[in-house]
């Protein structure tokens, strides 16, 4: 309240601005900046020199000439970023966003019925729960995705299983199909939905869905206007912790779709790898990039905006 | 009047524990009824077994008339007042009062209206667009009020509303309560464990312990005549003292023997025989003291007496005495006190006197509820409550 007032008045003081600083030395809010500045500085360090300083490394060769060597050529250019126009990069781009929208729609849906149970269990039960979810995290992720390879093998359990039961015949393919990409990522990142959602819903009083079906809600219209809303930023977190990943995916798509299931990440890999072209890497990852960090500063400045708290001068009796 | 909400031999059990034990009950239209007990004795679970949110194992609810035992709680004309208020921290103050009216899909105009009328009921018209974090405790408790309400239920049920704030505003809102009783005229079912808020709101009183109701009636009644040690020790103070009925001579009064004791007189409004055992219950500020001697009148029981302890609380004091081996507490009123006679101290011999219509004797005794009494200690490092 007292820091708030402050605030209000002095606006919120930037340690370097002050004419004053002597003076200031001891004004604890003061202090508490420099404090926050000093202990954050291992980490701005830490994001400088591992993804602020790559990422820049990325977007400057996208605009360097490739050599045929599989280097970098001297000099600047604009060509790579021109020969991005190509009706096959808009098909797999197409393909990345909804393969991605869709892994990330299925997560939810999988992690919101997951979070709410674990978060509701006995306090003894939740942890044992929540060991299960993370247990698949101890094997690779490699030996998961090539499990899951022989898995849908035609020779595979899942196919022989479903030839059993009548539902596929000896003609259907269950890998090397977007379908398969999709089932394999949900797997993989299910886990990373089903965290932030149970860390939210476990904060979340379940008294307000008492109350809610007191006032007259059927037990789902509680739970999609009380309890969605009241774990929303979990549900942020959830959507951005897969859509985000999903979108550079490359072992995934490499190891159980086909062709016909390349993604953009693949396409890196193939620029990289087999044409040896850097540049050209660099500029479909560069695209990648911006396409990924435009929308998420987008929704976190409308957060922002929208979190921020009203001043409060003084409280009615 | 007929009943209302009615309870008929509900039982609910949670694992080893008896919450509700075999309870009938009734509640009458209108009414502001309280359940009061101390914490575990099942005022909780009855309130939710009315709610809907418990099942009960055995029994049956009906609400006017109907029997609703078994209803999903949104199926039940009853709104409940939660002790966190639980209001929804996403809404503003006015989505969180329509929430009821929206969810039964009413016609937006007719909700805003309503909206309308419950912040001017609640004097909130000007924080309906705040979120319920922005609020003070009395104000989310009024926003809680006005959620409930606008729903019209049957019956309005409050779980302890009043306990998260503080002792001004607790009295405050004691006030506002009573009356919104008083202009919706809906029943309301009150659940405390703190009595001085069941005695100045409710109609009638039921006091529960270990999941029983031990005694129901109104304030004055279950104050002036309780029916066991428990709702004598649990409401207010008390002095419990053991012996044995002598004989009945005029049906009005019996004479008593107590253990070291002259003969005491005691209104008799019970079957009593003589020859059995009973314990009386006396409260302190029925008995009276002083240096003197008081005079000898009918129905008049008194005893000589040593002061042990003094308490001076302002508006009155406190003395514990020790008459006839036991330790009794009196409180006396007084008018002036420099100018009444010498003031009593410790050690000093009295007297003290009570009228044999002030004395009551009890149905049932259970030596633990002695515990309730607060019995300051004799000597340092002794248990509050040691005898």
């Amino acid at each position: 309240m007292g820091s708030n007032l402050r605030n209000a008045r002095f606006g919120s003081p930037s340690p370097f601005s002050s004419k004053k600083l002597a003076l200031r030395r001891f004004d604890p809010i003061f202090r508490r900046r420099l404090q926050e500045w000093l202990t954050s500085l291992p980490t701005l360090f830490w994001l400088t020199l591992f993804i602020v300083i790559p990422t820049l490394l990325v977007f400057a060769v996208a605009f360097r000439p490739a050599n045929p060597y599989g280097g970098i050529g001297p000099g600047w250019t604009l060509e790579t970023i021109r020969s991005l126009w190509n009706p096959g990069y808009l098909v797999i781009a197409w393909r990345t966003v909804w393969i991605s929208l869709l892994t990330t729609a299925l997560c939810i849906l999988f992690a919101i019925p997951t979070g709410y149970f674990i978060a509701r269990a006995p306090e003894r039960w939740r942890n044992r729960l929540l060991m299960l979810v993370i247990v698949p995290f101890w094997t690779s992720f490699l030996v998961r995705v090539f499990a899951w390879k022989s898995l849908l093998h035609p020779e595979g359990l899942i196919k022989k299983v479903l030839e059993a039961v009548g539902l596929a015949g000896p003609q259907t393919t269950l890998l090397y199909h977007p379908a398969a990409v999709v089932l394999v990522m949900v797997y993989t990142f299910l886990p990373f939905t089903i965290l932030p959602i149970y860390a939210a819903s476990e904060k979340f009083d379940f008294r307000l869905l008492e109350a809610a079906r007191d006032l007259g809600a059927r037990p789902f219209q509680a739970f999609r206007k009380i309890f969605l809303p009241g774990i929303r930023r979990g549900l942020l977190t959830a959507v951005l912790v897969v859509f985000i990943p999903a979108l550079g995916s490359y072992i995934i798509p490499d190891l159980v779709g086909g062709p016909a299931s390349e993604m953009l990440g693949n396409k890196i890999a193939q620029r990289v790898f087999v044409d040896r072209n850097l540049p050209h890497a660099a500029a479909l990852s560069a695209v990648l990039i911006l396409a990924v960090l435009a929308p998420l500063v987008a929704v976190l400045g409308l957060q922002r905006k929208k979190e921020k708290p009203d001043i409060i001068i003084g409280e009615a009796p | 009047m007929p009943e209302f909400l009615e309870f008929r031999g509900v039982s609910k059990r949670f694992g080893t524990i008896q919450a509700v034990a075999d309870i009938s009950l009734e509640i009458k239209k209108g009414e502001f009824f309280s359940l009061l007990g101390p914490s575990g004795c099942g005022k909780t679970t009855m309130l939710r077994i009315a709610a809907g949110f418990e099942e009960p194992d055995a029994g049956r609810v009906f609400l006017d008339g109907r029997d609703i035992t078994g209803f999903p709680p949104n199926e039940r004309k009853v709104n409940t007042i939660f002790q966190s208020y639980a209001l929804f921290p996403h809404m503003t103050v006015r989505d969180n009062i329509a929430f009821g009216l929206a969810i039964a899909k009413r016609p937006k105009s007719e909700i805003r209206a309503e909206v309308e009328k419950m912040l001017r009921l609640i004097q909130m018209t000007d924080q309906a667009e705040k979120k319920p974090d922005l609020l003070s405790g009395g104000q989310k408790q009024r926003v809680a009020v006005a959620r409930a309400l606008i729903n019209k239920p049957d019956v309005l049920l409050l779980d302890e509303p009043l306990a998260a704030l503080d002792l001004k505003l607790r009295q405050r809102m004691l006030i506002e309560l009573d009356l919104i009783h008083d202009e919706v005229g809906i029943t309301f079912l009150y659940v405390t464990h703190d009595q001085a808020e069941a005695m100045s709101l409710s109609d009638r009183i039921a006091v529960m312990d270990s999941g029983r109701i031990e005694q129901v009636g109104t304030p004055a009644e279950i104050y002036e005549s309780p029916r066991t040690s428990f709702v004598a020790a649990f409401i207010g103070d008390t002095n419990f003292l053991e012996g044995r009925v002598l004989d009945c001579p005029d049906r009005e009064y019996c004479r008593l023997a107590i253990a070291g004791m002259p003969e005491i007189l005691c209104f008799n409004d019970k079957l009593i025989r003589p020859g059995q055992p009973i314990y009386l219950s006396i409260r302190p500020e029925k008995v009276h003291i002083s240096r003197e001697r008081p005079e000898e009148k009918p129905q008049r029981n008194y005893l000589p007496a040593v002061v042990e302890d003094v308490i001076y609380l302002g508006s009155n004091t406190k003395y514990w005495v020790r008459a006839a081996g036991y330790r009794i507490q009196v409180v006396r009123q007084h008018a002036r006190y420099f100018l009444d006679e010498k003031p009593l101290r410790w050690k000093d011999d009295a007297w003290i006197w009570w009228h044999a219509d002030d004395g009551f004797m009890l149905e049932h005794f259970r030596k633990a509820d002695e515990g309730l009494l607060a019995v300051p200690p004799q000597k340092v490092g002794e248990p509050l409550n040691g005898k």
